[in-house]
């Protein structure tokens, strides 16, 4: 198989694409598929200083490796969520990934703003990890981006996360969520920053490759509660949808946001208030945060602080 | 020929001599959902491998997030009831590749 651009031995197929690259051209198409996001939905300009949430895993490292060659200013924000030996691992790669490059690392502890580590959430809510983890991971960028000042914050959402996404949206009707999903949130409120995702149009497979050819060192093993996820089961049945139709996953994905989801954008505003506890944003009176806080407080009083809890 | 699967780390061997996409239907492995890493170098899966090396078959899959983009931001007080599904709490083998049966979603009778 030849590179599409150069005719050299190719090193990765994009059979959506209808192309294959070696590792020089395909590290350029990776970039100009970031430019062309960040480009196409105004996510940062040159000069605005941005968050990158990381978890020292493939996707977000990479996303960080191109926006720190890319020139723009970042700072790495790595949330702490104490699940075992997989937290101490991923913490470390970012680290690792951040004093090798000479970029500022925050480091926040779940356990110290929510009161427990993930696990004891977990146990307590009796809900899904990733339910409470998820809650706590977007309230706590959030809050981290606006302490620091900074404007927005960029995750590694890739193109398999967001069209998982949308499937399971999808499949089962929330009509809240789709006007909601698309690759840049913008500021609704002056506690609430811009989310971005400038990895977007990047395939999950093309990250990995990413970070492989530039010998990034992330975390291959996944969390440890990640396994029979819904949205996992998604993502397996979108790659199968792909096997048969190269361009699946893709068409579902730039389908809805470009013809779909303005049809789903109700027309009605939600209306923001403050959190009565902690100040944030909530559509409600106390923010979802808060409560998960005093449920993990009420029911686990002494599972604070460790970050490899023994349950 | 050697293959080192992920999560969990393990070693199969199969017969060598063929095509990586071969090796890959006989796993039945999608290769949209991993890189194959011979040595320092990633191949494609029209390349001949043969029966003395070893490959990577590394997954790409990351995951485990909640289906909703964003419900702490606007739909911060009252969180979604999520659907029930089938074997949530039951570690098995989907990020390697395999493929497994879609979970059914449980609906309550009428």
């Amino acid at each position: 198989m030849k590179c599409r651009k150069c005719g050299s031995a190719a090193v990765l197929e994009l059979r959506r694409h209808n192309a294959a690259f070696c590792a020089p051209d395909f590290l350029e198409f990776f970039r100009n598929q970031i430019r062309e996001a960040i480009r196409k939905y105004r996510m940062f300009e040159r000069d605005e200083p941005v968050l990158v949430a990381v978890s020292g895993g493939k996707d977000s490292l990479a996303l960080w490796d191109v926006l720190i060659d890319e020139g723009y200013r970042t700072t790495g924000l790595y949330l702490d969520l104490g699940i075992f030996d997989y937290s101490v691992e991923s913490r470390a790669k970012c680290e690792a990934f951040a004093a090798a490059r000479g970029v500022p690392l925050l480091v926040r502890r779940v356990a110290d703003e929510v009161g427990a580590p993930v696990p004891v959430i977990k146990a307590v809510t009796r809900r899904p990890p990733c339910s409470g983890c998820g809650l706590s991971k977007r309230y706590l960028l959030n809050r981290a981006a606006l302490d620091e000042g900074l404007p927005v914050v960029a995750t590694g959402h890739n193109l398999d996360d967001e069209a998982a996404t949308l499937f399971g949206s999808v499949m089962h009707w929330q009509m809240d969520a789709l006007p909601r999903q698309s690759p840049a949130l913008p500021s609704t409120h002056p506690k609430l920053v811009r989310r971005v995702k400038p990895l977007y149009r990047l395939s999950e497979r093309e990250t990995a490759a990413y970070a492989f050819l530039r010998k990034i060192d992330y975390i291959v093993d996944e969390c440890p509660f990640a396994a029979g996820a819904t949205s996992i089961a998604h993502k397996e049945t979108l790659n199968r949808l792909e096997d048969a139709s190269p361009g699946a996953k893709h068409n579902f994905l730039f389908g809805f946001l470009e013809k779909a989801r303005p049809a789903f954008e109700r027309a009605e505003a939600v209306v923001l208030n403050e959190c009565a506890r902690c100040g944030q944003v909530t559509t409600g009176t106390v923010c979802a945060f808060c409560k998960l806080a005093d449920q993990v407080k009420r029911a686990a009083p002494v599972a604070g602080g460790g970050s490899t809890p023994v349950l | 020929m050697k293959v080192v699967l992920r999560n969990p780390r393990r070693e199969v061997e199969v017969p060598g001599n063929r095509r990586v996409k071969d090796v890959l239907r006989e796993l039945n492995i999608l290769p949209e959902t991993v890189l194959v890493i011979r040595g320092d170098d990633l191949i494609t899966a029209d390349q001949q491998v043969s029966d003395g090396d070893t490959i990577e078959l590394r997954p790409v899959m990351s995951g485990g997030s909640e289906p909703h983009p964003r419900p702490a931001m606007s739909g911060v007080s009252e969180p979604h009831p999520r659907p029930v599904m089938s074997g949530v709490s039951e570690p098995h083998a989907s990020k390697t590749g395999h493929l497994r049966p879609y979970p059914a979603s449980r609906h309550p009778l009428p």
